[in-house]
């Protein structure tokens, strides 16, 4: 009776034993978009369009509809799912691996038509669900199974930025990179997300957030190295910001 | 007779009218020839008549994924392409599948292996009739062989993907695509979704949220849904029909589809005009395959001999449907070059007076 609930999840998050490690931070992106769809009304409008990597299990977590795309087809999926109910809020969940490499036309093509969706891309530099293979976004120098040396430029080039890619289309609405390594930056990280869901929801067009995230299980890591890991190795390579907002004049 | 009014068109619009006739409110496609009619004439016509969705994808993976993003959302959704392309969709189908999704996806069938031509070509017929792409899954398999059956068939093709929430392939081939001839256009009784509404992602609002996925990693849940799969073709093998055509006194019946069963019958029509016994079965559907059929004319005595412009697929089949009683010889005119009805003069008698 004396105990007083100062910290609560929204109704849309499903309270269950989760699967991510320890650390993971797939679970901090879920809590966001949960958050965020919430705080604006939209869940029961809500679908969901899931990918294939650890996160293929969001549908446990999250309390709305959703569909199961094959591996990297995500944006193509959630493009037939948004013609077919305009009046829904359409977004992916992906990994890097699943967007930036084997979806990588699909990703691009859905930003370049401007479709009206919205795009989560949780970039933790690895393929975690297979078990820690070098993925497109793996930096140079990192360790993987696939290149236990560490990544090496001239053989298997560099890391692909997704976000300046994207950012670069003219059918992009709203693009930014965001980290979930401090508490500060999951705070940017939730704006973000508003500010792209907004995009949808307003008609602008396509929303895509990239969330620089910890995947301490294939890096080898206890969760705080993984976040340090996170600020001084892939914040350099992988700036955060915003690369594109077409409600600003002008772009960054 | 019928006064309804007749139009001149080639068969790839009459597959595209035949799917705006159906109710199909989106399309997704990706430029490949010989079907290239279909997105053409679907890239104004989806709007203006059933103001509906039309978008060229960045490549038949895309579109398949479209096709099955639609679909779960329980709209009347299809693809269309031809070999190359419908081997690039084939993940996506098995996905459709395995989450029991509806959708139409049209072959205009064309020569392969690889690029083959632009030729007409029955290669796909394997590919179509067990599943194409990876599991334990089949799609119903309709082959028009008349640009009126182009238009049917989409009517029909609808119909069944609503009806056991299953992808279904219409396999035409470059014949059917390319040729012209008059077609009656029809319109269909109000789509019928078959409670779409009681599955289809469109907002969780006053219900249960809902799932359409293909994984199912729970102890005995994959299992389960294969079985559930199973049960499913095991009833969609009722859809069976085939176009019976002088088979009651024949001593040699051809068996042959799509264009070719429709070459064959003029080959046919011609030999008993000179008093030969020979008939022809002309599958309509090849998944469900008209087995029985071919059984009950096996049962008469009959001897087969089943003709494709292939090198000897869709025989099997019917090897399989009069297994135990009879078999079938097979003559396969080559993928690249097209036939007509004098070439399947000489196999057809060689057989009769063997
Ligand atoms: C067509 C296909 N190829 C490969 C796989 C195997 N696979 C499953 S998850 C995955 C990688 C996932 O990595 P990522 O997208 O980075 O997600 P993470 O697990 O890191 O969150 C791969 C390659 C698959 N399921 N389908
Ligand atoms: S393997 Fe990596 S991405 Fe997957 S749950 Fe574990 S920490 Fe998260
Ligand atoms: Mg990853």
């Amino acid at each position: 009776m004396s105990e007083k609930l100062v910290f609560d999840a929204p109704e849309i998050m499903i309270d269950r034993p989760t699967h991510y490690c320890p650390g993971c931070h797939h679970g901090v992106a879920h809590r966001l978009v949960g958050e965020v769809l919430t705080e604006m009304g939209l869940v029961d409008d809500t679908l969901c369009v899931g990918s294939i990597g650890c996160s293929v299990f969001i549908y446990n977590y999250l309390d709305v509809d959703a569909v199961e795309a094959p591996h990297g087809r995500a944006p193509a999926v959630a493009t037939g799912l948004k013609r077919a109910h305009k009046d829904k809020f359409v977004f992916t969940y992906q990994g890097d691996g699943d967007l930036a490499s084997i979806g990588l036309a699909e990703i691009v093509h859905a930003a370049n038509r401007g479709e009206k969706i919205s795009v989560v891309f949780v970039n933790n530099t690895v393929y975690g669900m297979t078990g820690g293979q070098m993925a497109p976004t793996t930096l140079v120098g990192q360790k993987a199974t696939t290149c236990p040396d560490g990544r090496c430029a001239e053989e298997h080039g560099q890391a692909i930025r997704m976000s300046e890619i994207i950012g670069g289309l003219g059918g992009t609405a709203y693009c930014e990179r965001v980290s979930l390594d401090s508490v500060k930056n999951i705070r940017r990280a939730k704006k973000a997300l508003r500010k792209a869901f907004e995009m949808q929801v307003n008609g602008t067009g396509f929303g895509f957030v990239e969330m620089l995230s910890a995947c301490p299980t294939n890096w080898k890591m206890d969760p705080i190295a993984a976040n340090t890991r996170i600020k001084e190795e892939m914040i350099p390579y992988f700036p955060l910001g915003v690369f594109k907002d077409v409600t600003k004049d002008g772009e960054e | 007779m019928s006064e309804k009014k007749r139009i001149f068109i080639k068969g790839n619009e009459a597959i595209s009218r035949g799917a705006l006739a159906a109710g199909c409110t989106c399309y997704f496609g990706y430029p490949i020839t010989p079907q290239n009619d279909i997105p053409e004439f679907l890239s104004t016509e989806m709007a203006a008549v059933n103001n509906g969705e039309f978008v060229q994808a960045e490549s038949e993976v895309a579109a398949a994924n479209m096709l099955l993003g639609a679909a779960a959302g329980g709209a009347r959704a299809m693809t269309t392409s031809s070999s190359p392309g419908v081997s690039l969709m084939q993940e996506a189908i098995s996905y459709m599948a395995g989450s029991e999704l509806p959708g139409v996806i049209v072959n205009v069938n064309r020569g392969g292996p690889g690029l083959g031509d632009i030729g007409s070509s029955q290669g796909d017929y394997f590919q179509s009739t067990r599943g194409g792409g990876h599991g334990d899954y089949r799609t119903l398999v309709l082959a028009p062989g008349t640009c009126q059956e182009g238009y049917d068939m989409m009517i029909e093709a609808f119909d069944l993907a609503f009806k056991y929430r299953n992808p279904v392939l219409v396999l035409a081939d470059a014949i059917v695509g390319q040729m012209k001839e008059p077609v009656t256009p029809w319109e269909p009784k109000a789509a019928d979704n078959h409670g779409a509404e009681d599955w289809c992602i469109d907002g969780a609002k006053g219900r249960e949220k809902r799932l359409l996925k293909s994984l199912f990693l729970e102890d005995g849940a994959l299992a389960g849904q294969n079985r559930n799969l199973q049960s499913k073709y095991e009833a969609m093998q009722a859809e069976a029909r085939a176009d019976v055509f002088e088979c009651d006194d024949a001593e040699l019946v051809v068996v042959a589809f799509g264009s070719i069963g429709r070459i064959v019958k003029s080959t046919v029509r011609r030999l008993r005009s000179e008093g030969k016994k020979v008939g022809l079965v002309r599958p309509l559907t090849l998944y469900p395959f008209p087995s029985e059929v071919l059984r009950d004319l096996a049962k008469q005595g009959k001897r087969f001999l089943t003709i494709e412009q292939n090198c000897g697929q869709m025989v099997d089949d019917v090897r399989l449907s009069v297994r135990g009683i009879a078999d079938s010889e097979f003559h396969g005119h080559m993928p690249g070059d097209l036939p007509g009805s004098d070439d399947f003069l000489a196999p057809i008698i060689k057989h009769l007076e063997d």
